[in-house]
């Protein structure tokens, strides 16, 4: 199977579907000319033209505004945020138009666009450009929300994020972008809201995605070396739709749960997700349970601290040795 | 002479014919002394010597995120703030260090910032991007491009509001005019007569999107659908920036009226460090500015003729600039980092205090 970088992954499906669809447009700042502020769409405007790979200025709710009305008339954009960061210059697009505009016709208009960029803390770019997002898209009906941990489901999912008729929002991370894994052939895409079992056991369940999926596979393998621990780690790729199904089977067989998650605390994708689990699985639990996420401030930008500011192995550890 | 330097600042890198500045006898530059003159020239030489020296501190991993470099800009910086009364504000976006060195912060918390030290200006906090000082009346340092527009509104808001007779001056690059909030901002200060003055530092690119290709029409003259008045003018001879900023800041503080100025100028590094600049622009576009217009150079130049700076001084600036970001240097490494435990304070006014000012839990921590 080839190997693929999570960032070539997603360009793989980007070109991909360009090819299939001629309403694919790719738009956002230094997507064409500059080749991605984070190089996803390197080489793409010499292969498909200004057309369909369009540098924009910086006007963030101009642009995605646009995207999501040329979506009402059938074109499919791709719009990159180069930071998710910089989504709340164009919130009310998203939140009010994107997430609205089916509902408030009575199902008459259809909304297909896909918004995507990295959204993670981790690279000292501080409290304005370190934003994850995904509770708070994720908060508002109509939006679905995808976060792909590895390249093969990055190319997967964002094959059926494109093809999706509703609001796609579409969360990478910069420190994945260069992560390597292989990747099927072929027009193989994922269906949203079917989570991953990245790796079974029987002990502790671990429901997590993005990027902490990495930590807590470093995590379990630490403790099944030093106590032999044997943890279930659910990997959710999709956060709406949310394959309940999964996490309540997996919580039936471990009567444990930790959710590790790169997200303060208050009204998180965690305390959703305990909410859920207390409400309809409440008899198989053993134990509180537990979150390891980001301490609750501004992302900080000292560099070192940051490092401690956001979940890593050693906090996933401690969280697991909290409920073993 | 200058020994590791990238941009020559000694006599001896007079290349072009100096020709005297003809905004020299401008009432804003007519007043000046001799030592305010060298003090302006020190500015631009302190700025960049900073800067240089944090590239290799960058390089060597020890400043983390990102780091956009002022090179080149240095007479927007200095000429703008050395006009700054004590009721005047100014506010900018992510590159911000001449700014932050033009208004008179101590350039060693500005390096332990970088370093993301607890000595930092903003405690390690802020980074970069995020310098302020509101004791010097700098209100940032702003990361979201476009972001700090209204900010500036504000602070003139504020201004007017308390009876003052001051002015905001609110810095933004040629890109970031096409936000919205920008617009919005520039209807506010017309409609309501706010002494705010919004600065376009046009150094020509928006990353790697030259204006040609990201703006429509001209920026300056975007004042003119709100009835604002504008001003357009040369960025690398600061006795032009202060002679137009002098005007419009005396009409802000006098009439209350805000105005767009729009300065050309040229950024030599990549936007920020990490552009690699191979793609969007000539090298010999940026050798020619540097050749012709760098600032640095121009007001040496100007000042030499003027007898106001001699070989000898020029020296000396240059040495004490380059002895002083080492010492910024020095001090950000001997510096400690915040804590875990700092990552929680400065996030509300009342869990800084002694004592809380309202009940109920106001962080979440997981254990
Ligand atoms: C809302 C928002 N969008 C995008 C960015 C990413 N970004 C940072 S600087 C920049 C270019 C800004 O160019 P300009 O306004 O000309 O200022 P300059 O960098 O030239 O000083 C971009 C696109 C951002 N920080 N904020
Ligand atoms: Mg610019």
């Amino acid at each position: 199977m080839p190997v693929l970088t999570y960032r070539e992954a997603i360009r793989a499906a980007l070109s991909e579907e360009i090819e299939r669809d001629p309403n694919v447009v790719i738009m956002g700042e230094e997507v064409a000319q500059f080749s991605g502020a984070s190089q996803v769409t390197a080489g793409m405007l010499d292969k498909y033209g200004p057309k369909l790979i369009v540098d924009t200025p910086i006007s963030e709710a101009g642009f995605i505004g646009m995207g999501i009305g040329a979506s009402m008339l059938g074109i499919r954009p791709v719009m990159e945020l180069m930071f998710w960061s910089f989504y709340s210059v164009a919130f009310d697009q998203i939140v009010n138009n994107a997430a609205n505009v089916r509902y408030m016709s009575g199902g008459q208009i259809a909304c297909p666009i896909v918004i995507r960029g990295p959204a993670n803390g981790g690279t000292n770019v501080g409290a304005t450009h370190s934003h994850t997002v995904e509770n708070i898209l994720a908060h508002h009906p109509g939006l679905k929300v995808v976060v792909p941990s590895n390249a093969a489901d990055a190319k997967a999912l964002m094959k059926t994020a494109i093809r999706d008729n509703d609001p796609v929002m579409f969360l990478e991370n910069t420190i994945l972008y260069g992560e390597k894994g292989e990747v099927p052939e072929g027009d193989i895409t994922l269906p949203f809201g079917r989570a991953a079992i990245a790796r079974a056991g029987k002990d502790l369940t671990i429901v997590t995605y993005g990027r902490c999926v990495l930590h807590s596979l470093a995590a379990a393998e630490t403790l099944r070396a030093s106590k032999g621990f044997d943890i279930e780690i659910i990997d959710l790729r999709t956060i709406r739709p949310l394959d309940v199904d999964t996490i309540l089977r997996s919580v039936a067989k471990t009567h444990r749960l930790l959710i590790v998650e790169e997200q303060r605390p208050y009204c998180s994708i965690g305390s959703h997700i305990a909410a859920i689990v207390q409400e309809e699985a409440f008899d198989e639990l053993d134990a509180p349970i537990l979150r390891v996420g980001t301490i609750d401030a501004p992302s900080i930008y000292s560099p070192p601290v940051e490092k401690q500011q956001i979940p890593n192995v050693d906090r996933v550890i401690a969280g697991i040795l909290r409920l073993l | 002479m200058s020994k590791k330097s990238t941009e020559p600042t000694g006599a001896a890198a007079v290349s072009q014919s100096p020709a005297a500045s003809v905004h020299a006898n401008a009432p804003a530059n007519a007043k000046l002394s001799a030592e305010q003159r060298i003090e302006l020239y020190r500015k631009m030489v302190r700025i960049r010597r900073f800067e240089e020296r944090c590239l290799p501190v960058y390089n060597s991993g020890k400043i983390g995120g990102f780091l956009h470099l002022y090179i080149g800009q240095e007479a927007v910086a200095v000429g703008a703030c050395s006009l700054m009364g004590k009721d005047d504000h100014v506010i900018t976006a992510y590159r911000d260090h001449g700014h932050a060195i033009a208004v008179g912060m101590d350039t060693k918390p500005l390096m332990a910032e970088l370093y993301g030290k607890i000595t930092g200006c903003s405690k390690g906090k802020g980074g970069s991007m995020h310098y302020f000082a509101p004791d010097l009346n700098y209100w940032g340092g702003h990361g979201i491009v476009g972001g700090q527009i209204p900010l500036g509104t504000g602070l003139a808001y504020a201004v007017k509001h308390q009876g003052k007779k001051g002015a905001a001056m609110a810095f933004m690059g040629d890109g970031a005019v096409n936000q919205g909030a920008v617009h919005e901002a520039y209807n506010l200060a017309a409609l309501w007569d706010l002494p705010v003055l919004f600065v376009i530092e046009n150094n020509g690119y928006s990353m790697g999107t030259s204006q040609e290709r990201s703006s429509a029409g001209e920026l300056g003259k975007r004042a003119e659908a709100y009835d604002m008045k504008f001003y357009i003018c040369g960025g690398h001879d600061i006795y032009e920036v202060r002679a137009t900023l002098d005007a419009a800041l005396t009409r802000a503080r006098e009439e209350s009226k805000p105005a767009v100025v729009e300065i050309d100028t040229y950024r030599y590094r990549g936007h920020s460090v990490a552009d690699p600049d191979k793609t969007y622009r000539d090298r010999a576009e940026i050798e020619d500015y540097r050749k012709t217009k760098d600032p640095i150079q121009v007001f040496q130049n100007q000042l030499v003729l003027e007898k106001v700076l001699t070989p000898a001084l020029i020296e000396e600036i240059d040495a004490a600039a380059r002895a002083e970001s080492e010492r910024a240097v020095e001090f950000a490494e001997a510096s400690p980092f915040p804590t875990v435990d700092d990552i929680q304070k400065d996030v509300y006014w009342e869990t800084d205090q002694p004592k809380r000012t309202s009940e109920g839990r106001i962080f979440f921590n997981q254990p």
